[in-house]
């Protein structure tokens, strides 16, 4: 009763002046509601990211504690830039993303391409396809190792089948040239229906029309390809593309347990180095420098990422 | 007709539907055989599962079920001749490779350990992700865009550069290994998507049914509760599957973070080892068990896929 009075008043009053009536005012409401959520990411994401810049600038150990912090400045910044590992590090994960998402996206357009053809049952075969991308790539990765197994592996096997080669000469993880492809084709057998996903909705959102008009205009079905489905669909190819680059460029998961960054160092990923630096030989200023420097990576991609992102919302 | 037809006035011809049906399938056979091949090696025993070739057609067996609950320990025959009758199938199995089980393995904690934490995370992150998602929708926020970018950003950060801090930050805390720090880790890395995913579908939920509400005396609070929420009911159980496929998935953190008592199964998995090397048919059940609520799941999800994937951005 006395809410329907004040907001009877509230109805014959100005706006602003409406809301404060109402108990608490929207904007209150509005910061009581998302306060929980920044105050989190705070605490979980943007104190710990300031630790780190912080310790980037020292010599700190987690694994010895107690020892003094010297601050070095902008030492382990210049030592990460000048220093070769790194580099080889940063060119293993560029060859990665740049073969994943090549594979990834030819793959991923041809098949959804095809599904847009809606021949029976394409639904049903659409799921059957999405299946691998939602598993655990730390999972599933692991399992390949098995896959790959010289001569008791089903993947060596068949490779063996076809190629002839003897199936113990088979060596996906240990083979150095072979090791960083064992990982791609694993990220690709992966990921190729999430970009085919992104890519069917871009296919599904061209209207029908404008192949009518283009049938009236008697353009080829190779023109109609080139002048319409790809240019419309692009923007979706590209949504794909910046999405799968950042995840890979973080990869993680499947090469530590595929190849742990072997044989040697050859499969030996961005992240892999990060790992073995910080947790393994327990040089946690240097690591958090080369964390800083990934995460100002990341961020110009996602950066990108989303100006493309409200470009494709925009349609 | 080819089959470089696009869409067209006339639908494609049967004879390009039929060549696109036979590449699909064909696609769609070809990559399920690595599931396939999990679940038959988890059916299979240790000498089938590394037999050359690579049996197809095999005795099945759940010894690999019974390795990867049990740890067992060898035993020299008189020994085992010595023991009563044998208590259980898994018993009699590995007694007939001269063992005796000496207890329960780690598979079942650790397995425990990502339901408490994938549930736990799920719920905070849709929890505080629908407060949110309502408040950027409904509201005009200072710096609405600057926010929703911040919190997606936090998603970019490749997870071993937030792991050293973490570290540090659980050590200082007591948070180390607990299942309550990774519950709290995972809500901060899927409330991102939980916002970005929610304000999607909050959005089409019409303003006219709360300001109706509101007319009608309900509070904002109120209105909130009784109209916009059970509304948005698809929209929730969506992001909540999402959020819990992330959380049951995830790796990196967990491989850091924990070691023993907080730990989940994805890094307990790939550790499962037998006698002489890795026990393939045990860690392919570990797999089957670990995979089938995510397979249950995709296929309830598979109209939202899409949107999940791309954090709203791309709508049907």
């Amino acid at each position: 009763m006395l809410n329907r009075t004040a907001d009877n008043a509230a109805r014959a009053t100005p706006e602003p002046l409406a809301k404060k009536i109402r108990g608490i005012s929207d904007k209150g409401l509005a910061w009581l509601f998302i306060s929980p959520t920044i105050l989190l990411l705070l605490a979980i994401n943007i104190f710990p990211l300031f630790w780190a810049i912080y310790l980037s600038f020292t010599n700190y150990r987690a694994n010895r504690p107690n020892e003094v912090v010297k601050n070095l400045g902008l030492a382990n910044y210049k030592r990460i830039l000048g220093d070769q590992d790194i580099w080889i590090a940063m060119q293993t994960t560029a060859h990665f993303v740049f073969w994943t998402i090549l594979l990834q996206t030819v793959i991923g357009f041809t098949l959804a391409w095809l599904i847009d053809r809606k021949f029976r049952g394409h639904a049903f075969w659409t799921t059957i396809i999405l299946v691998p991308m939602m598993l655990s790539p730390a999972v599933v990765g692991n399992f390949w190792r098995f896959l790959y197994e010289p001569q008791i592996g089903l993947f060596s096997y068949v490779v063996s089948f076809v190629t002839g080669i003897p199936p113990t000469n088979v060596q996906m993880l240990s083979n150095v040239e072979l090791a960083p492809w064992s990982i791609i084709i694993v990220d690709t057998w992966m990921w190729t229906p999430y970009v085919m996903l992104i890519c069917l909705a871009g296919l599904r959102s061209i209207p029908e029309y404008i192949y009518e008009a283009a049938e009236v205009d008697r353009a080829s079905n190779w023109r109609q390809f080139w002048s319409i489905t790809l240019p419309m669909a692009l923007p979706f190819i590209m949504l794909a593309v910046l999405f799968r680059g950042i995840e890979n460029f973080k990869m993680f998961d499947m090469v530590n347990l595929l190849t742990g960054g072997g044989p040697g160092s050859t499969t030996e990923v961005a992240s892999i180095t990060l790992k073995r630096q910080a947790f393994e030989s327990w040089r946690t200023g240097y690591s958090s420098a080369f964390a800083i420097i990934l995460f100002v990576a990341v961020f110009g991609l996602a950066n990108i990422y989303v100006k493309a992102l409200n470009k494709v919302k925009q349609r | 007709m080819s089959l470089t037809t696009a869409h067209s006035v006339v639908a494609p011809s049967s004879n390009a539907k039929l060549i696109a049906g036979t590449i699909i399938i064909a696609y769609a056979l070809i990559s399920i055989v690595p599931l396939l091949w999990i679940f038959a090696t988890s059916f299979k025993t240790p000498p089938d599962s590394i037999a050359y070739p690579p049996k197809i057609v095999f005795q099945p067996s759940i010894e690999g079920y019974c390795n990867l609950f049990t740890t067992r320990t060898r035993q020299t025959p008189e020994y085992i001749n010595a023991l009563g009758p044998p208590t259980g199938f898994c018993d009699e199995t590995v007694r007939k490779r001269n063992m005796v089980i000496a207890g329960p393995s780690n598979f079942l904690p650790r397995f425990v350990n990502s339901l408490i934490i994938a549930f736990g995370s799920t719920f905070c992150a849709v929890f505080l992700g629908t407060l949110s998602a309502y408040g950027f929708s409904r509201f005009k926020v200072p710096l609405a865009d600057d926010l929703l970018f911040f919190i997606l950003s936090t998603r970019f950060m490749p997870p071993i550069a937030v792991a050293i801090p973490i570290y540090l930050m659980y050590r200082e805390l007591g948070l180390s290994d607990t299942a309550l720090g990774m519950i709290l880790l995972y809500t901060a890395v899927n409330v991102s998507l939980a916002v970005w995913l929610l304000k999607g579908f909050i959005d089409e939920i019409p303003r006219e049914y709360e300001e109706a509400a509101m007319i009608d005396g309900y509070t904002r609070l109120q209105a909130f509760w009784r109209t916009v929420l059970p509304q948005a009911t698809t929209g929730i159980a969506a992001t909540a599957i999402f959020c819990l496929i992330f959380a049951w998935n995830e790796y990196a953190f967990a491989a850091l973070l924990t070691s023993g008592t907080a730990q989940t199964a994805p890094p307990f998995i790939p550790t499962i080892i037998g006698e002489g090397g890795q026990d393939w048919p045990a860690v392919a059940a570990g797999t089957t068990i670990f995979l089938v609520p995510i397979l249950v799941f995709t296929i309830l999800l598979r109209k939202q896929l899409l949107r999940g994937i791309t954090f709203g951005a791309v709508r049907k």
